[in-house]
């Protein structure tokens, strides 16, 4: 008796240690990308010039270049990574299904044809976008949410309704853009798959807004959703409000989501990659949120990294992220089958 | 499997009376297909008299409204062509999976013929048209093996669920791999977006007359494999019980639908859902028979694509919506209503 329990106390704390390393050692990677990110490109800046300009100094050359265009586009870039990462790592845990994710059932398409619409429609700017993305977001998961209940809401016929909305709304992004008059690939592929061309400081406020009020909201739940897992019977044995939970979880992942969208596009995948990326790196233990978290922002900052400098042509970030998602959906299907599981 | 409701109260119902019921819906939806094949020639941009459509469609184009209407003329065949042969393979892909949700568009396996044609264009200088149709069928054949490949992996084998997911996944990821091509190059996106949204508007007879022998080999295969089709509904065991030979007819029916979904593709972009929703209003009219519902959502086909064209001609006049938009919003909330019908475990 006594054995197993010191078996089970030295795995958990074996576990809880993988898990604080894994953590500090993406948050080292996602500092490490953003000075990167800040010191090369067309010029290179010595750190010591880049830490005079984030410290508020006045360096000729260096000032405009880091602190105008680099500063805001990786500030941003870890931003949305951060919120697409906590956003899809929520969604996958609350429908126990890892293709679950928000960009694969519609939600952040729905944030992206109403942030299009306003922007390219109405000539919108600003604060009025972020409220239509938030709206058409809620909206959208409200909408799958309402055709899916059938005296109880199944995963599968929600996923299934989600990926038949995504498809409707990608061609209403399609029509927005379609009778733009003048059409232009960049803007359009910013709407179909994200990009951080051209970002400034005013892009930047309404995310990191985001992230303080609802990133802590949805931390907060951890515990709860966590419970949730062990199935929803078990869960309010346990105590758990799952009506009130899941609204909670629900608004704050959108919101998350939906502010990061309007800024930026929906950037493919990486709200469906980061929680079993996580996932593999953590192993079993505890809520996957904070690393989710560090992986989607690792991915985003990289991925726009390796489109502006490292390829060929300069591709927007949600084409490299988007292509990144291919191997990784073979991977998890092999991987998933030899385990024996169902998707 | 999980249509089996609807298939068992319309079976009550054609049996009654088969061969009527299924002679007057085939009447009724023939005379549709006829009065949007007119709507499409007449209705437009600029508005034509009666004399200008007889003479445009003779092939005078004197006058402004003439010229319009000859311009009309193969954009409506080739609305028709594509039609019916999204609607063929889309039975075909329901009947081959078992799957109620299967659809060209849906699968993916459009997409893939997109990025074959996209990347032979940009990396091998593919310029001709018979090149493109070869191009994407080998990509639409690729997509489609892929996509069943991975949705069919794991317990439970090719359920709706993740064949869906898996084409969805695997459409965007080529949908990025498209970008990535075209971005590259900047002097072809304007033909590319044009032909990527999916249109029929750039229609000529010389374009149709080369994709033509496509579409009826990959008809001929589809109508062939009707009667196998009928058996591999009841199961496969059952099926090869029967005498059917199971991988064959699987095979010839599938070559069958990528033939169709790769050179439709090929000319008119890919357009999405018209597969999805033609089989299953056809099933509701005429019941599950592949003898005749292959032809029946062939006429489907051709009267939702060739309808869709003209809606969107005339809601934005003088502006045109692309048919591949149309049919997606007209599709997709049909998609989510056959998802909300099935049982939870049929899924």
């Amino acid at each position: 008796m006594s054995a197993t329990v010191d078996l089970v106390v030295r795995t958990r704390v074996h576990q809880s240690r993988r898990r604080r390393t894994v953590i500090a050692v993406l948050g080292a990677l996602v500092l490490a990308a953003v000075a990167t990110s800040l010191m090369v490109g067309q010029r290179f800046y010595p750190p010591a010039d880049v830490l005079a300009v984030v410290l508020g100094e006045q360096v000729p050359g260096a000032s405009f270049t880091v602190g105008r265009l680099r500063l805001p586009r990786a500030v941003l870039a870890m931003l949305v990574g951060l919120c697409f990462g906590v956003g899809g790592v929520t969604f996958q845990t609350m429908l126990r299904n890892p293709l679950a994710s928000p960009d694969v059932i519609g939600i952040s398409v729905g944030a992206s044809a109403a942030a299009a619409f306003a922007i390219v429609s109405l000539s919108l700017s600003g604060a009025a976008v972020e409220v239509f993305a938030i709206v058409a977001g809620l909206g959208v998961a409200l909408l799958i949410y309402l055709l899916s209940y059938r005296g109880g809401v199944a995963g599968t016929r929600l996923v299934l309704i989600g990926i038949g909305m995504a498809a409707m709304l990608t061609s209403v992004i399609n029509w927005i853009l379609d009778g733009a008059g003048n059409w232009d690939l960049q803007q359009a592929l910013r709407w179909l798959t994200g990009s951080l061309n051209g970002v400034a400081w005013s892009d930047v406020v309404p995310v990191l807004c985001a992230g303080v009020v609802l990133g802590p909201v949805l931390l907060a739940q951890t515990r709860r959703l966590a419970t949730m897992q062990l199935g929803d019977d078990a869960a309010s044995a346990l105590g758990v409000r799952l009506d009130l939970t899941r609204i909670v979880v629900i608004v704050s992942a959108v919101g998350l989501i939906s502010f990061a969208t309007a800024a930026t596009g929906p950037i493919a995948f990486v709200a469906f990659l980061s929680g079993p990326i996580a996932a593999r790196l953590v192993g079993p233990s505890g809520s996957l949120m904070v690393p989710a978290a560090l992986v989607g922002a690792l991915l985003v900052l990289v991925a726009d990294f390796s489109g502006q400098f490292l390829l060929g042509a300069r591709y927007p970030v949600g084409v490299v992220t988007g292509v990144l998602g291919a191997p990784y959906l073979i991977y998890l299907i092999v991987r998933t089958n030899r385990a024996g599981g169902s998707l | 499997m999980s249509t089996s409701t609807d298939r068992a109260t319309t079976g009550a119902a054609t049996a009654r009376h088969p061969g009527r019921v299924r002679t007057s819906w085939l009447l009724i939806v023939f005379g549709v297909l006829l009065a949007s094949v007119v709507a499409s020639v007449v209705a437009g941009a600029r508005d034509v008299g009666v004399a200008d459509v007889l003479a445009g469609v003779s092939g005078t184009r004197d006058t402004l409204a003439q010229a319009a209407v000859s311009q009309r003329v193969p954009r409506t065949v080739l609305a028709v062509l594509v039609g019916a042969s999204l609607g063929v393979a889309g039975v075909v892909m329901q009947g081959v999976t078992r799957n109620p949700l299967a659809d060209p568009g849906i699968l993916g396996v459009n997409t893939g013929a997109s990025l074959a044609v996209v990347t032979g264009m940009v990396s091998f200088g593919l310029v001709g048209a018979t090149s493109h149709i070869w191009v994407a069928i080998l990509g639409a054949a690729t997509a489609a093996v892929f996509v069943y490949a991975i949705g069919s992996l794991g317990r439970g084998g090719p359920t709706p669920l993740k064949l869906a997911l898996a084409g969805s996944v695997t459409s965007a990821a080529l949908g990025s791999l498209i970008s990535a091509v075209v971005l590259a190059r900047n002097d072809i996106s304007e033909t590319f977006r044009s032909w990527y949204v999916g249109g029929v508007g750039g229609a000529s007879f010389d374009r149709i007359s080369l994709v033509l022998p496509f579409l009826v080999v990959g008809t001929v295969l589809c109508l062939a494999t009707a009667r196998g089709l009928n058996s591999l509904a009841l199961g496969d065991d059952l099926a090869a019980g029967l005498g059917e030979r199971v991988a064959l007819i699987r095979l010839g029916a599938s070559v069958g639908a990528v033939v169709l979904c790769g050179a439709a593709t090929a000319v008119a972009g890919p357009i999405g859902f018209v597969g999805l929703v033609v089989p299953h209003l056809c099933r509701l009219l005429i019941g599950v028979d592949h003898r005749w519902l292959l032809p029946f959502s062939a006429l489907g086909g051709a009267v939702l694509l060739t309808s869709a064209d003209v809606v969107g001609r005339l809601v934005t006049r003088p502006e045109e919506i692309d048919v591949g938009i149309i049919t997606a919003l007209v599709g997709a909330p049909f998609f989510i209503w056959i998802v909300r019908r099935q049982k939870v475990r049929a899924l």
